[in-house]
């Protein structure tokens, strides 16, 4: 499993409120979820991003509330990963669970520019920088989930393992 | 010979049936209760209309509160509300609770008895963490895991390593646990504890209300915590047997249980603590700060901070004094129990002759919902437990957090400060 795109960098500490702000919330169309993605931190962020692109972070991205909203919207605005040196621990669960591909790894999060050319082999954990010609070694996901990921999500994954 | 646990290590190993956990470990624990609000149990009703087995697991063990966006602030979270009315309808969940019954889910639950020490919760919002006040493993998630949970009974979980907090020595009389949780986010920074419980312990603890230790459980989120957990004491069993029918359990770190780091948190030693725009670890004593921080509102309520003993701490501010003029004093008692309580007490006669508002238990301002939202370049003192941008209202707003104390001080004073300054 593959992602590929052009990297759109932010700092550390991406919260949850710049991601879906909560006046948003009460939105239960996540294609219209999706137009208000990143709108606090960045507005302009949903027209510049193309299917497959990436997003990438420091340190604990997603932190703040649960709201499975902010991976939703990130996963339906077209983004294929999301990179952070970390991330907050409910948006990670979340992610998994909903099939929005994280990696973690502090060298891409430090070396990737904004709108360098980036591929991510998941299997491996290799992130590649086509712009740049680097590789960085990220954190592949252990076995259950990557059995999770693989499914595209949680529910998914129970219901195969059920069958 | 069994090898040392934490005291969340226990809860998670007793609820995996399993003798013995170690950090990194992934397991599946059994849950004594799965949560969702107004805002996240819509989006796990749709999932759990995915799963090819979707009954609940046990109608008794699932809690549905409707406080973000309600009483209603607009059609659409009215139909948010009545989607997971319907649902409980159907299901028969008992411990739904609407208008009239409902009120901040995480003081809502401990007082309804439905946590008790021992208990491993999940709950989809972040401040699910709070009922670690009760010595319960208690952790926020996701849509999609309340879902699984309410079908299954069961979430997995990494077994997370700890941070220690060793409390020592007596609070002087305006320092809460609203203080000795910013204090500490302040010093570890707001991931300081990621993926980590954080345990506290020590004989400071006696000196913290049942009050203050749920302030501090509930923070443990915003050092990017898993949990927060104190240790079962007298005044916590008091709680329980208050508050409920159900038989709880006492778990206990080994005494060579391992922790990533250790601190010690002299309580003697604190004093007020605000957090700055825009992280919860942007924090400063309010002696320290040099340029008054003028406000135009003053929020007293949350998960974090609406509870009986902070709006008496509030209330003790107020007597025979008046909120500054230009300044918007909103009060936010947690559930109706609370509400009345502090009716009883008089303190909602207080609020009200010094030109505070008082509105009905949500969590409303908090997250920039309704009751409260702050136009462009205003700030606001907030007992509540995020200052992130655009949190409250306008991007360019700003919320600083504080202490019930200091809130209902700077509302006095138009100004950041202390009961003291009064």
């Amino acid at each position: 499993m593959n992602a590929k795109g052009t990297a759109y960098k932010y700092g550390d500490n991406v919260d949850t409120d710049v991601i879906i702000p909560a006046r948003y919330l009460a939105i239960q169309d996540r294609e219209e979820l999706a137009t208000h993605c990143m709108e606090d931190i960045d507005k302009d962020f949903v027209n510049k991003i193309s299917k497959g692109d990436i997003v990438v972070a420091g340190k604990n991205f997603g932190c703040g509330s649960s709201r499975e909203h902010a991976p939703l919207v990130i996963k339906v605005s077209g983004v294929s990963c999301v990179i952070a040196e970390t991330f907050a621990r409910i948006f990670f669960r979340n992610a998994i669970n909903i099939g929005l591909p994280i990696i973690e790894c502090k060298e891409a999060s430090e070396k990737i520019d904004d709108k360098d050319e980036v591929e991510i082999d998941f299997d491996s954990g290799i992130i590649y920088n086509r712009t740049k010609n680097e590789k960085y070694k990220g954190q592949p996901f252990p076995e259950f989930m990557q059995k999770i990921i693989k499914a595209e999500g949680l529910i998914n994954y129970i219901n195969e393992k059920s069958e | 010979m069994s090898k040392p646990m934490t005291m969340t290590q226990k809860i998670l190993a007793a609820h995996a049936g399993l003798p013995y956990v170690e950090a990194g470990q992934l397991i599946e624990a059994d849950l004594d209760l799965v949560l969702g609000n107004d805002i996240t149990s819509p989006v796990a009703i749709t999932e759990m209309k995915k799963m090819k087995e979707n009954s609940v697991f046990d109608k008794d063990k699932i809690a549905l509160v409707m406080d973000h966006f309600a009483p209603n602030k607009d059609i659409k979270s009215a139909e948010n509300c009545k989607c997971v009315r319907e649902f409980a309808c159907k299901h028969e969940i008992s411990n739904y609770y609407d208008v009239g019954e409902m009120g901040i889910e995480h003081a809502l639950l401990p007082e309804k008895g439905l946590t008790v020490a021992g208990d491993a919760v999940i709950g989809a919002d972040s401040h699910t963490c709070t009922y670690g006040a009760l010595g319960a493993f208690s952790t926020g998630v996701g849509s999609t895991d309340m879902a699984a949970g309410m079908v299954t009974g069961k979430a997995w979980f990494k077994v997370p390593s700890a941070i220690k907090f060793n409390i020592t020595g007596k609070p002087s009389k305006w320092v809460s646990g609203k203080d000795v949780i910013l204090h500490i986010i302040g010093m570890i920074g707001v991931d300081g504890a990621l993926y980590k419980s954080m345990e506290f312990t020590g004989d400071g603890i006696k000196y913290l209300t049942m009050d203050d230790r749920f302030t501090i459980a509930n923070m443990a989120i915003e050092a990017g915590g898993k949990n927060g957990i104190f240790p079962v004491d007298e005044l916590t069993i008091e709680y329980m047997k208050e508050h409920s029918k159900r038989d709880y359990k006492i778990y206990e770190a080994d005494e060579d249980a391992v922790y990533d780091e250790e601190y010690t948190i002299d309580l003697s030693e604190l004093k007020s603590t605000v957090a700055f725009p825009h992280l919860p670890e942007n924090t400063h004593t309010v002696d320290e700060i040099e340029e008054p921080v003028y406000i135009e509102q003053s929020v007293i309520g949350s998960c974090t901070n609406g509870r009986i003993d902070d709006l008496r701490i509030a209330a003790k501010v107020f007597e025979g004094r008046h909120v500054k003029k230009g300044v918007r004093c909103i009060v936010l008692p947690a559930t109706q129990s609370i509400y009345l309580k502090a009716i009883e007490e008089g303190l909602i006669k207080t609020f009200i002759e010094a030109g505070a508002i008082v509105s009905t238990p949500t969590c409303g301002p908090c997250l920039g919902g309704h009751m409260g939202i702050l136009a462009s370049g205003e700030k606001c003192v907030s007992t509540t437990n995020r200052n992130f941008v655009g949190r409250m209202g306008a991007i360019d707003s700003e919320i600083y957090l504080a202490s019930p104390a200091v809130a209902a001080a700077s509302a006095v004073k138009g100004y950041i400060c202390t009961p003291d300054s009064l």
